[in-house]
């Protein structure tokens, strides 16, 4: 009983903990743009097949992994520069449009690139399976969740704690005001789409041993580091994590308890519950509209 | 309806009228049935999208309910197609009308967070409930017919199509120029200006999601019973995005644009197929690209350039 519990919930927070970096990812560019980019997802595709590649080409590696970010992060710069900021201020759905046609971009060359296989990548340190209260605990399980927290922690330490950091989220706040006061936000725009690529790679690369990847994964996982985001109220960091982690263990628990089959349902079944009583996300403060 | 708008619509039924007897073979006019069916489902989701200014990244949900109905109630159950279609229709108006209140509350990014769980959820259930709809694999859809008589060949499908387009035309540049339409684009502008003047916002964002929904429905119907055939896919994300962007490429706001928006992206996946490999590519270039440079959509673009509005 409590054996198969803590398995759906160890599955889960392992899940879940992508989408928290995807959801992040999600939070940095709709704070700096106003942006949904539901390219998201193919970062976290980039980063698992890239380091399939780099790793398949002989690299070491702790190199591939940082390469395996590093060109995500550019993908993501290339993005914005070509694709964003050409159309500041444009409507809501020209620029989700926007986005997509740059996941079909992003999609359509890894799948002529590298092909539509399923690939794996090695598991960081063995696939002993650890023991606790007769559960098993993968140990890449425990690098996705130490990797997640160690990422949270810094990047609550950068935006808290340092000038650039203050930057970007006082351009979050108020675009206009953060030129005033001298903020390049152009920097902070271009930072943002470094950074959420960077995160969604990362989260792909640490979850590629566990759930295998292809050129094709990324669609589901970004979709739902979206639901992830909106579910603790757009914009809001913290938010974003408990969103991920939410998400995550209740479609683990949905799909062991109740059916495995509507495992990809459960995440929006849950986003439209919270919707529907919640216009805000759990987390979204309450807005009232300038006139 | 002014003069302008009689003429258009004369124009677009010529064209109709005329296109049969031009095409060179049965492949155009196959493309030209799928077209039209389009230009329907874009012209109802045009005046959500670009009138009321809503978003919805869920109509395939729709159209799959609709495309579904008719071809597990003639299938499983017996019943006439007519019969399955509009029960298709009424069970998605239904829907559509249940979750419109809560959902319509929201606004920008949750709205099309909401609509787009909405589409995925319907399309799992279409996914997963095998013993129905076949599963994965989809199934087939039995003729659609009328007192004996069977629409069979692509000849027959098209003059219906072709008829059912005219009227949408005619319907939706009727209704955006009454006291409906007129609520539409006032709340569009701005909600709390047409509140103050006395514009029931969320009663008008119901009415016309109910409207574009069961307009999707329908013509999901009228899809399954011409390809004889329906999958999941018909109802996924990628198709909302889709029918989406026929609208914004076409133009918001434009009945034409509407129009122009079906044909373009109904022909581009067949001009991409000699691409091999590159479609998907080809494909999210094109509509990166003309975002950028067109991001009103190309009727509205045009007509601003020389200098004509419609």
């Amino acid at each position: 009983m409590l054996a198969q519990f803590l398995q759906f919930l160890f599955s889960g927070i392992t899940v879940g903990a992508t989408y928290a970096l995807a959801a992040l990812g999600f939070t940095l560019i709709y704070n700096a743009s106003n942006v949904i980019n539901f390219a998201q997802g193919e970062f976290i595709m980039l980063g698992g097949m890239l380091g399939v590649f780099f790793t398949m080409a002989g690299l070491p590696l702790p190199a591939a992994l940082v390469l395996a970010i590093l060109v995500p992060a550019i993908v993501g710069v290339l993005v914005e520069k070509l694709a964003i900021e050409p159309v500041k201020g444009a409507e809501t759905v020209t620029l989700i449009i926007i986005t997509i046609g740059a996941s079909l971009v992003i999609r359509g060359l890894v799948q002529v690139w590298l092909g539509k296989e399923t690939h794996s990548l090695p598991a960081f340190s063995g696939d002993t399976p650890i023991e606790v209260l007769g559960a098993t605990l993968l140990p890449q399980s425990l690098w996705v969740l130490g990797v997640t927290a160690l990422v949270v922690v810094a990047l609550w330490y950068f935006f808290n704690r340092t000038l650039q950091g203050k930057a970007m989220l006082a351009t979050s706040y108020n675009r206009l005001a953060a030129e005033l006061v001298g903020i390049n936000t152009g920097w902070v725009l271009f930072m943002s789409f470094a950074m959420s690529a960077a995160l969604g790679a990362l989260g792909g690369i640490l979850i590629t041993p566990i759930t295998l990847t292809s050129y094709d994964v990324g669609i589901m996982l970004g979709l739902k580091g979206f639901v992830a985001a909106v579910v603790g109220g757009l914009g809001n960091g913290l938010g974003a994590v408990v969103g991920g982690l939410l998400v995550g263990i209740l479609e683990a628990m949905g799909a062991g308890y109740i059916s495995s089959a509507y495992k990809d349902a459960i995440p929006f079944v849950l986003i439209l519950l919270i919707l529907f009583f919640m216009p805000r996300g759990l987390f979204g403060g309450k807005s009232t509209e300038r006139v | 309806m002014g003069k302008n708008a009689y003429f258009s619509l004369l124009f677009v039924a010529a064209i109709l009228a005329v296109l049969p007897f031009v095409v060179p073979n049965s492949f155009y006019l196959d493309l030209a049935v799928r077209m039209a069916i389009n230009a329907i489902i874009v012209l109802g989701l045009n005046l959500l999208i670009g009138f009321a200014g809503q978003i919805s990244l869920g109509h395939a949900g729709f159209l799959g309910i609709g495309a579904y109905a008719s071809a597990v109630l003639p299938t499983h159950f017996g019943w006439h197609p007519l019969l399955a279609m509009g029960a298709g229709a009424a069970a998605t108006g239904l829907l559509a009308a249940l979750v419109a209140r809560p959902i319509f509350k929201l606004k920008g990014h949750y709205l099309a967070m909401a609509t787009l769980g909405l589409g995925i959820i319907i399309n799992i259930a279409l996914r997963n409930e095998a013993q129905w709809t076949g599963g994965p694999d989809g199934m087939p859809v039995p003729a659609m017919g009328l007192l004996g008589f069977e629409l069979s060949n692509d000849k027959q499908w098209y003059w219906v199509v072709a008829g059912l387009l005219v009227v949408s035309v005619w319907a939706s540049l009727n209704l955006i120029d009454s006291p409906f339409g007129r609520a539409l684009r006032a709340l569009h502008g701005s909600e709390v200006a047409s509140q103050v003047v006395g514009v029931d916002v969320v009663r008008y964002k119901v009415a016309i999601f109910v409207m574009s929904a069961v307009f999707a429905s329908l013509m999901g119907s009228v899809t399954a019973h011409y390809v004889g055939f329906v999958s999941p896919n018909f109802s996924d994300f990628f198709h909302s995005i889709e029918l989406v962007t026929m609208v914004v490429i076409g133009g918001m706001a434009s009945v034409f644009g509407s129009l122009v928006g079906a044909v373009l992206l109904t022909a581009l996946p067949q001009a991409l197929a000699t691409f091999e490999g590159w479609e998907t590519v080809a494909f999210g270039a094109i509509l990166m690209a003309s975002m950028i440079f067109m991001p009103k959509g190309l009727v509205p673009t045009l007509a601003a350039k020389f200098g004509k509005g419609n």
